[in-house]
């Protein structure tokens, strides 16, 4: 009777009983991808491999997209400053910005769409055509032998791509405060290297990158090792690595952000 | 049949889910024999298999291999099981990323420390056995499905193993690279000693090489016998699949819970007004 008053709420509590098994689920999933991951440490060359397919490959997009985001910053940042009458400000609140918030981020945004997503299809479509199993019948664990390294070469990329999107950002910062509107280049660069912090700043930015790696690919894998192995569930565990990814890094941010500022 | 009993299963019963695949399974597989499975298709063979690797647990009875029960063992002793055992999977299951030379070389890369030339050579000579010596470079994508099986069948000899489960070698071979591969398979038992379980199709090329047949049917064995007991067999069931006829013990479709003029809307039951 009182059904439509009772659905909603029984609703919302079975998403929440869902959501708390899901966790469970993938935190019991990286306590065995740890337990799994001494072959990563023994047989380096497996992880650096995958370095190449998540990191190196998702250069051009992070070099060009912080380029262009320093860029934007420079232009929006000038036009806010200049009104107060502070422009020589410029290089600290690009670099500031970028460090703090945006860098590690865009960065892992980017990095959750590029590599994160390519990591779920490849593992669910090897898992779909029995590339798994057979590993597994092999006497080859598949969770030390494709998901470990895959793993670890995304923690190890994540705060490299996150530095390098800063330095092509507070480059962007440079182009067009410096070059294009002609601030002065040495107040520029002092008024930078006044305002950044090495521990507040760039650490406590790499340690948020750091986290960001940590959860991307961990979902990534996750999503992929958990695909219904089927072309349909292989590409809907890709979009959930995408909007998973997106919302647990703006989450973790927050949560990150509060604690370290 | 010898007394030394490499795989022996008792009593096996299996279901995915609630549907009971195999019921009450009962054979025993001497060491060094080769042993042919056959059966419709959706009969269990694969299931049967998968029980044999420890890939799923029997809900009932045991799965006894080389002395040890298959559905006891813990993760390592499995893949200690599993290290001795290859296995052809019926779609092949290559490593995609993998080249044909490393996804020959995979399991010996894994489980030895062999220098790399030997590692060239053995992938070397396992390519010239299926036929396919001057395909290492070639990715999986590049190679057609008979090729393509012929290569997992090259890796899954890879390490010359204690026992080795063939889930259709025939499938998708032209006359010569299937004689080749028949070939192949007798003469792995006959040199190495290994034992094997051959699921197959092909009724006429295997009653030439196995030692022994089993005939399996809705989850249970309806027959079994040497190549010669079956070809005499006046079991209607043997006679049927032996000589493929459509009518039979033997049904050819699933066993659907409706009539198919239920299905089309024909007839009484029919929603068409
Ligand atoms: N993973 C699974 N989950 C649920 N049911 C399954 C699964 N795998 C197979 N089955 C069912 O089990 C039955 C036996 O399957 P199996 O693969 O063992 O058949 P098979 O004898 O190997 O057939 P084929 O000759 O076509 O390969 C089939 O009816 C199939 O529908
Ligand atoms: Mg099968």
């Amino acid at each position: 009777m009182l059904d439509f008053l009772f659905a909603p709420l029984r609703k919302l509590g079975h998403m929440t009983i869902n959501a708390i098994w899901r966790l469970g689920y993938i935190s019991r999933f990286l306590v065995a991808l740890l337990a799994a991951s001494g072959q990563s440490v023994r047989r380096f060359s497996l992880v650096i491999r995958e370095v190449y397919f998540a990191g190196v490959l998702s250069l051009i997009i992070i070099v060009v997209s912080g380029l262009f985001v320093g860029m934007v910053l420079g232009l929006q940042g000038y036009n806010t400053l200049a009104r107060f009458g502070s422009s020589d400000a410029l290089g600290a609140m690009v670099a500031l910005a970028l460090l703090r918030e945006l860098g590690p981020v865009l960065a892992a945004l980017l990095f959750a769409s590029r590599s994160g997503s390519a990591m779920t299809a490849e593992i669910g479509l090897m898992k779909a055509t029995e590339q798994l199993d057979a590993m597994n019948m092999m006497a080859v664990n598949p969770l030390a032998r494709v998901i470990a390294p895959r793993f670890w070469a995304g923690v190890i990329s994540m705060p490299v791509l996150a530095a390098l999107f800063n330095v092509m950002g507070i480059f962007g910062g440079y182009l067009v405060g410096v070059v294009m509107i002609g601030i002065d280049e040495g107040t520029y660069w002092s008024q930078t290297r006044n305002a950044v912090d090495l521990h507040y700043d760039i650490v406590n930015g790499l340690v948020k990158s750091l986290f960001f790696g940590i959860a991307v690919t961990l979902i990534a894998v996750f999503e992929g090792h958990e695909a219904t192995p089927t072309a349909a569930g292989v590409s809907a565990a890709t979009t959930r690595t995408v909007v998973t990814s997106a919302l647990v890094i703006l989450a973790l941010d927050f949560i990150l952000t509060a604690f370290m500022f | 049949m010898s007394i030394d009993p490499f795989i022996e299963l008792r009593n096996v019963s299996f279901a995915y889910g609630e549907r009971l695949i195999l019921k009450n399974i009962n054979l025993t597989i001497p060491r060094g024999k080769l042993v042919a499975v056959m059966g419709g298709s959706g009969s269990g063979k694969t299931t049967l298999l998968r029980l044999i690797s420890g890939q799923f647990r029997a809900k009932h009875g045991e799965v006894i291999v080389d002395g040890k029960n298959v559905g006891a063992m813990n993760q390592r002793e499995l893949f200690e099981h599993r290290r001795r055992m290859g296995l052809l999977f019926q779609f092949g299951a290559l490593f995609t990323d993998l080249t044909v030379f490393e996804n020959i070389a995979f399991p010996i890369r894994e489980h030895t420390r062999l220098p790399e030339a030997m590692i060239r050579d053995l992938v070397t000579l396992k390519l010239n056995a299926v036929g396919l010596r001057g395909t290492q470079d070639l990715m999986p994508a590049e190679l057609s499905g008979g090729m393509a099986r012929r290569i997992a069948l090259a890796r899954a000899i890879a390490l010359d193993p204690a026992l080795m489960l063939y889930d259709e070698p025939f499938t998708g071979l032209d006359p010569i690279s299937l004689g080749v591969i028949a070939h192949l398979i007798k003469k792995l038992n006959d040199a190495l000693g290994t034992t094997a379980i051959m699921v197959t199709h092909d009724v006429h090329t295997s009653l030439d090489i196995v030692d022994h047949v089993y005939f399996v049917s809705n989850g249970e064995i309806v027959a079994e016998g040497t190549p010669d007991e079956v070809r005499a067999s006046p079991s209607p069931w043997v006679h049927q699949f032996v000589y493929g006829e459509a009518d039979g013990p033997v049904h050819f479709a699933f066993p659907a819970k409706t009539r198919l003029e239920e299905d089309l809307g024909l007839g009484q039951g029919g929603h068409h007004a």
